[in-house]
């Protein structure tokens, strides 16, 4: 039988493959360009008995998704910018307190207001550092339509199975584009439920990993199993409650922040395109990378021998497929529809090995193939 | 025989940190005595609660427990109800945290009719930030941000709850131990959005400030100044100044969020 194929937008894709995932609770609020995700989630969620809810605000979405969590849901909202900007204040108690959840950012021009339907990727830097304090976090760039549905599948399992919030960025090119979209079969893709409990109640304590089937994760119950625990966004102790001790504080925050390094490898991916014999790097990612690609394809017909390293995982950033990239071209170019927000990492992983150069636009127009390959024929001129 | 209420307290939580002569130990004790009496599950209850003195009440109870962001815990409250519709939910809250910061969440909880039950602890200030002005603080009244008297019109919770759409809205104060354990009771089995606004006491951060100051005058304020609902009504206006009335100001039927959507959305969805 032929799989189910659809031209569907990216939005779209994103419904798709949260429902594919398992999603069982959405909370959401109204923004440009990401409407579309919940439009679509009130219509299908509650075929499969799930919920979906509007709620009064973007705080309170974020809100409406850790409780669903901590019953046991697989939950999500979406949002852009401005309302992204909101969605940090509980984006740091989910970080904090280890909650499974998925917040679609379909980033569009800012800073404020800005430009609702305009394109963007100025959101790559509020992904990471958003919310106050050191916190784990973790951010997906898709850049095609087919590929979002399989990174929205892939957050909920990085989500569920380590317990972090898992960021997808989209950008508006993407998320409003329609592709070709051949749906995956049930089975064919791998989708991943949380750890329940190692222990019976009366021994549970919620940040407790010496029983965790993996290292560093804590076993999550779920309210209204039993497991009566407690979470706070204050400083707490393994079994949840409170404390000043300045020892406990720094050794739980540190867990959290080493859980994402110990498992790093297997949130990392990133593509490599004609980088084999590349002697001009590009690094890209979301819908830049498709006018990377491009470029790539073109430079290579008028001799020059670039090739793409583009992040699918951008947080945590893989340091060392840059190391290698730095170490075998004449120069690196990082075209970004923002004024250079991955390129700091680009150049730090870069460790002055070559040359870091920015390809930047902030005009609300995409970035064009033109674009980046007259930045690469401007620099391989001096060389 | 003594009230057990070692039964619903975790081990190891006490003392709690409210301070001598704060009123929200006696209203928890109320709680506990509430929900003792409806013989509900302590596995099918979630208390939430916000940021403040009052919000750090879930703690100390064995139950399924949740201590959120500044006013946000009617949201977080609405996720677990929804997700899970078998348990019980209840938000204790301050004033500031559930009127000002918290006020959209209150409002929209209110129209929604979510089967959430609000208690809130309104002593009329911010206790645990140090004395500052709260959407409740009377007029005239002197806060830390309000050295030279308050000028900012306080909310009547009750009013405001009523107004959002409310369909159980009711007062008490903490001095009133009997009348709260039953408002609760009757609050918790509410079938829909319930507000309880217990008139409690500051003595550290409101009281000294004002008058009267020490927490057993304060006490006595809320005894001799509380008049039940039904004699208010019999009064002049006037005549009520500076008075607490207490008792149901509202209680009606009306479709619940959660029920209905289950009941309602999920099967049409699951005809198309």
């Amino acid at each position: 039988m032929e799989k189910k194929a659809l031209l569907i937008s990216g939005n779209e894709s994103c419904v798709e493959g949260a429902l594919y995932a398992g999603i069982q609770f959405f909370a959401g609020y109204p923004i440009t360009p990401s409407s579309e995700i919940p439009e679509g989630l009130s219509r299908k969620l509650p075929k499969y008995g799930g919920v979906m809810i509007q709620m009064e605000d973007e705080i309170a979405a974020m809100a409406a998704v850790i409780g669903a969590s901590l019953t046991g849901k697989k939950s999500m909202t979406a949002t852009s910018g401005p309302g992204f900007s909101l969605k940090q204040e509980n984006l740091g108690f989910a970080s904090f307190n280890e909650i499974p959840c998925v917040v679609v950012d379909v980033m569009r021009g800012g800073p404020s207001t800005g430009a609702p339907t305009g394109p963007s990727q100025g959101d790559v830097m509020q992904a990471r550092w958003g919310t106050h304090g050191d916190h784990p976090i973790v951010a997906l760039a898709p850049n095609s339509i087919p590929e979002i549905f399989t990174e929205t599948v892939r957050a909920f399992n990085i989500s569920e199975k380590y317990r972090v919030p898992v960021i997808l960025l989209l950008d508006e090119i993407i998320a409003h584009m329609r592709e070709r979209m051949v749906f995956p079969e049930k089975g064919e893709l791998e989708v991943i439920e949380r750890t329940g409990p190692t222990v019976p109640p009366d021994q549970y304590k919620p940040f407790d990993v010496s029983n965790s089937p993996l290292p560093l994760v804590p076993p999550m119950a779920a309210y209204g199993t039993g497991y009566r625990f407690h979470v706070t966004g204050l400083n707490h102790r393994i079994d949840g409650f409170p404390t000043n001790n300045g020892e406990i504080i720094e050794k739980e925050l540190h867990r959290i922040m080493e859980k994402i390094d110990l498992y790093k490898k297997d949130m990392f991916r990133t593509e490599a395109y004609m980088l084999d014999d590349a002697e001009v790097g590009i690094v890209a990612y979301g819908s830049s990378a498709r006018a990377a690609k491009y470029a790539v394809n073109e430079l290579r017909k008028q001799g020059i021998k670039a090739g793409m390293l583009r992040y699918v995982t951008i947080w945590p950033f893989e340091e060392n497929a840059v190391e290698k990239l730095a170490q075998k071209v004449k120069f690196i170019v990082v075209p970004e529809l923002n004024m250079g927000q991955l390129i700091f990492e680009v150049e730090r992983a870069a460790k002055g090995r070559t040359k870091v150069h920015g390809v930047n636009r902030v005009n609300i127009e995409i970035i064009h193939p033109h674009d980046i390959m007259e930045k690469v024929k401007e620099l391989s001129h001096g060389i | 025989m003594a009230f057990e209420y070692e039964k619903y307290i975790r081990k190891g939580t006490l003392p709690h940190i409210w301070c001598p002569g704060c009123g929200h130990g006696i209203v928890m004790k109320s709680l506990l005595r509430a929900i003792d009496g409806l013989k509900l599950d302590k596995n099918d209850i979630a208390v939430v609660s916000g940021i403040g003195c009052a919000s750090r009440l879930p703690g100390y109870l064995d139950m399924n427990t949740l201590h959120t962001t500044h006013g946000r815990a009617l949201a977080f409250a609405t996720g677990i109800r929804l997700a899970n519709p078998r348990l019980k939910v209840i938000v204790v809250s301050g004033d500031g945290d559930a009127a000002a910061i918290g006020g959209n969440h209150l409002i929209h909880a209110a129209r929604r009719n979510i089967e959430i039950t609000l208690i809130v602890f309104n002593n009329s200030i911010y206790g645990m930030t140090g004395g500052q002005v709260a959407p409740t603080t009377p007029i005239g009244a002197i806060a830390t941000t309000m050295p030279y008297g308050n000028i900012d019109p306080p909310f009547d919770i009750v009013r405001l709850a009523e107004g959002a759409g409310a369909t159980f809205v009711a007062r008490t104060t903490s001095y009133h131990t009997a009348q709260t354990e039953q408002l609760f009771k009757q609050a918790i089995m509410h079938k829909g959005f319930s507000v309880i606004d217990v008139i409690d006491a500051c003595p550290v951060q409101y009281g000294r400030r004002n008058k009267p100051r020490e927490a057993p005058d304060m006490m006595q304020v809320q005894k001799d100044n509380a008049i039940p609902l039904q004699l208010a009504q019999k009064k002049k206006p006037e005549e009520l100044v500076g008075k607490i009335i207490t008792g149901i100001f509202v209680r009606k039927e009306m479709p619940s969020y959660t029920e209905t959507y289950y009941n309602t959305i999920i099967p049409r969805a699951q005809a198309k």
